[in-house]
Formats: C-alpha cells, structure tokens, sequence
C-alpha cells in the first residue's frame, strides 16, 4: 500500500505491506537506524519519534498510520550540528550503551516543548515513557535540565 | 535461557512461565525471539497480515465491518497494535476512524460535556474546560500510559475494549456517561458487561460519549510501575442529592475485579460520613502483581487519595 509523508524535512513515499509497523519503516525503507526497538510491550520508548510534531512510540503504529504526516527521527533532530538535548545528554554523560538515547532525547525534546522549565520530577514523569537499563536515569535529568537552561538562554 | 537459569536457581518451569507470563514457555521465548527480527525466515513482521482501510465516515466504517466481521476499528491503536503484535488477536481488517472530524473534539452541551471517541488522552487532559468543570476526568486522562501513549491513545477504544485495568471506563461510570454510537445512546450502567466485554455489536462504532458535570470529582490511581495499569483506580463524583440513591455520590472502581465496577457500600459512606467497610468480592484479581487483598487495600487508599483532591 502507498503513503507518502514528510521525512526529517523531506517528503518521502513508499509501498509497504499494509501490516508495516512505522518502526520498520523508519528503519529498513528509509535506512533510519537511529530509532531503535527495545522491546514487545510498548514500553521502552526506544522508538520515539516525532509525528506531527509530537513524541510519539514508532513500534505501535502502522505506517499507514503515519501517511500524510510529518515525521522527524533522531537523525532529523539537529539543524546545524547537534541539538542543545543532545548537546547536553553528551556533556551531561546521560548514556552509557546508548541504546536508549534517540529515544530519551526525542521524548525529552517533545517535553520541553510542553514544559520548557521543567522540574527534575517533572523530568521524570515526562520521560516515563522511556526506559535506560544503564544509567539508572540520574545524568540524564541533568541532561534535560541543562538543555533546558541552554534552550531559554540562561546558559551557553 | 530462562529454563537453565531456572535450573540452577532450583526453580521449577511452571515458576519461570509464571515470572514471564509473557511466554507460555521457555521453548516459546527461545523461538519467539529467532523469528522476530530475521527477515526472510517464516514471520519476518511482527503482527498477521491484514487489509489497511480509512474509513471516510461513520457509516462507512460500520459499513465496512458489517461487511467483515473478523474487522475490528482502528482509533488509537494504543491497545490494539501491541495486543496483535503479541498475537493475542489477528483482525482481517483495521478500519481507521482516527482522522475523522465527527468523532474528535470536547464541547459543552448544557449540563453534559460531550468528547469525540477519537480525542486523544493528552487532549482531555488538557482541555481547559473540562479541567474546570470535572477535574478528575482531566486528571484521569493524564495519568493514563505515558506521554507517548497519551498522544495516540483515544477515549472510544478505551471504552469499546474495555480492558478491566482502564481508566476510563471508571469515569464513565462515575459521571453517568452516555455512550453515544452510530445508531443509539447507550447509558454507562448498561455498558460495561465484565473483561473486555461490552453492549456494543459487532459492526457497531462508539462516536461520543457525554460526561454529566459533577458538583465535584476526583480520580486516584495506583499506577503499575511498568504497564501504568491501574492496580486500582477509584473515581468518585458527587451529585444533587435530592431524592438521589446514596446521596448523590457515584464511585466507580477499576483495575480491582474482571471489570469496573460501582462501590456502592462506598457511596453509602460518603453520604453518611462514614469509614467505607472493606471490599467484599470475590472476583478481585489475584495474580502475580498483587494478591486480592492487597487490592483491596489499595482501593481504600484509593479513595481516601480521591476524596481528599475533591475540591
């Protein structure tokens, strides 16, 4: 079946099975490996993207889903260089594997959108969605906090 | 993996397949696992195939799964896609009604606030009128899964699936919910018929459901650390008294017993100011997360949590 969206900026189309998760999508038609699956349950958050402008979990919709819409993948994330999230996530060290990363730092960015002074509890619960086996969470609050610092310009 | 582990550990398989309730066995995980990911190799997609298909109207989306009856709808999917993608179920057919305009939005209608079956969570728990009319609904809607599912997930499949750990179907029963489909109104009391059961036909599509506003209301909920569920979700709501059973109160239970239920021993409570007695079911869910008493406990704290956000 044919869709057709608006990829990282550019409009992109394809013909997939119609049982196509957007998940596989992003990953085998367009090569966008940055947005990982971590797990069967929705739970992880491994997958997020943005759709429409919001977070969204990749593994539990179908690409069919997504026809007509604008898609950004971590790939898509920064303009020039890295985004302040990943700017900070880096500097912060709010990853050790990484697995979890584009994810964090897309549900993270879709948060600050929606809460651009958030408190760490409010980090926390923003980021809910997103699971780290890794860090047990604490560096990558900091990230967020920092990034938010950095995005309303109270910090470099 | 798990069985050898098992081994060592001196725990037995059933045990495994019980912390992983997941597989029905250890064999299962292993071959689940292998075929998952490799394309090529037997089911190289993660759910059964079946026919895609935007519904362009309400009729038509009956339409169509009168056609099918193995059709199911296709709102948010927050529910239906992980229940395929664990092959708990296989639909010949998705029909989205996701996009269509009838089914979306919240607008007051006297003394009713109706919202479209396919609004999404974080949409009513936004809604600034709602937030000020009944707060415990808007409060309820944001507590639901996490911010990802909230900005997918809708209040008709909630209702038409009627999960005995949702949140809404709590709200519904509390606020005296008008489940609204393509053909008939159908009141909250008659709707919810226990686990994943519910009035509606086969072929028959939720477009609306009308809240009654409250004088007051309040939701609280034991979240499940992993699967957000409610362990026990209790939604109280109070109303004229007049002549009203109980004085007006309403409190609906979810994520306790095989469906949501009025706690009417509470309602008696609150009208009198009473302590509300311990819960006497014996359909309370007893399984690996909580055993039924715990529940039950919970649900008191439940609503002693609720009671107190009443403003």
């Amino acid at each position: 079946m044919k869709l057709n969206l608006t990829l990282n900026g550019t409009p992109r189309s394809a013909d997939v099975p119609e049982r196509t998760l957007l998940a596989d999508l992003l990953r085998d038609t367009f090569g966008m490996t940055g947005t990982h699956v971590g797990c069967d349950t929705t739970q992880c958050g491994c997958c997020t993207v943005h759709v429409d402008g919001q977070a969204v979990k990749s593994c539990t919709m179908l690409a069919m889903q997504a026809d007509g819409c604008t898609v950004t993948t971590i790939e898509g994330l920064g303009a020039n260089g890295l985004h302040p999230v990943q700017q900070a996530f880096s500097q912060c060290h709010g990853l050790q594997c990484g697995f979890c990363t584009p994810g964090m730092v897309m549900a993270s960015v879709d948060l600050l959108r929606r809460n651009p002074t958030p408190t760490p509890d409010e980090i926390a619960e923003g980021l809910s969605g997103n699971l780290c086996r890794c860090t047990g969470y604490v560096n990558i609050i900091r990230a967020v906090q920092q990034a938010s610092q950095v995005m309303q310009g109270e910090a470099p | 993996m798990l069985l050898e582990a098992g081994k060592d550990l001196g725990i037995s398989p059933g045990q495994v397949s019980a912390a992983s309730p997941r597989f029905a066995s250890p064999v299962a995980f292993r071959v689940d696992c292998r075929l998952r990911r490799k394309p090529g190799v037997l089911e190289d997609f993660p759910v059964y195939a079946f026919k895609y298909q935007r519904a362009e109207s309400v009729g038509a989306a009956s339409a169509a799964l009168s056609a099918d009856d193995s059709a199911k709808v296709l709102s948010g999917g927050m529910t239906l896609l992980p229940s395929m993608k664990h092959r708990l179920t296989a639909p010949s057919a998705l029909i989205d009604v996701a996009r269509l305009p009838e089914m979306t939005g919240v607008r007051q209608e006297g003394d009713h606030w109706w919202v479209g079956a396919a609004t999404k969570h974080q949409d009513v728990a936004a809604h600034p009128g709602l937030q000020k009319a009944m707060p415990g609904l808007t409060t309820l809607a944001g507590l639901i899964g996490d911010p990802q599912v909230r900005a997918r997930g809708t209040l008709g499949g909630s209702l038409a699936n009627n999960d005995p750990s949702a949140d809404y179907p709590s709200a519904a029963l509390a606020l005296q919910a008008q489940i609204i489909t393509d053909r008939r109104t159908i009141e909250a009391d008659d709707f919810f018929l226990g686990m994943f059961a519910t009035a509606l036909h086969s072929d028959e599509v939720i477009t609306g459901v009308r809240f009654r506003t409250p004088q007051r209301c309040a939701y609280a909920k034991f979240k499940h650390p992993a699967s957000g569920y409610a362990m026990a979700g209790v939604f109280v709501a109070q109303y004229a008294a007049a002549g009203a059973a109980n004085g007006g109160w309403r409190v609906a239970v979810t994520g306790v017993a095989n469906g949501v239920f009025r706690w009417h021993e509470a309602e008696q409570a609150l009208a009198q100011g009473a302590q509300p007695p311990a819960m006497q079911r014996d359909d309370v869910i007893d399984d690996v997360h909580a055993p039924a008493a715990y529940r039950t406990h919970l649900a008191l704290q439940m609503l002693a949590q609720a009671r107190q956000s009443l403003s």
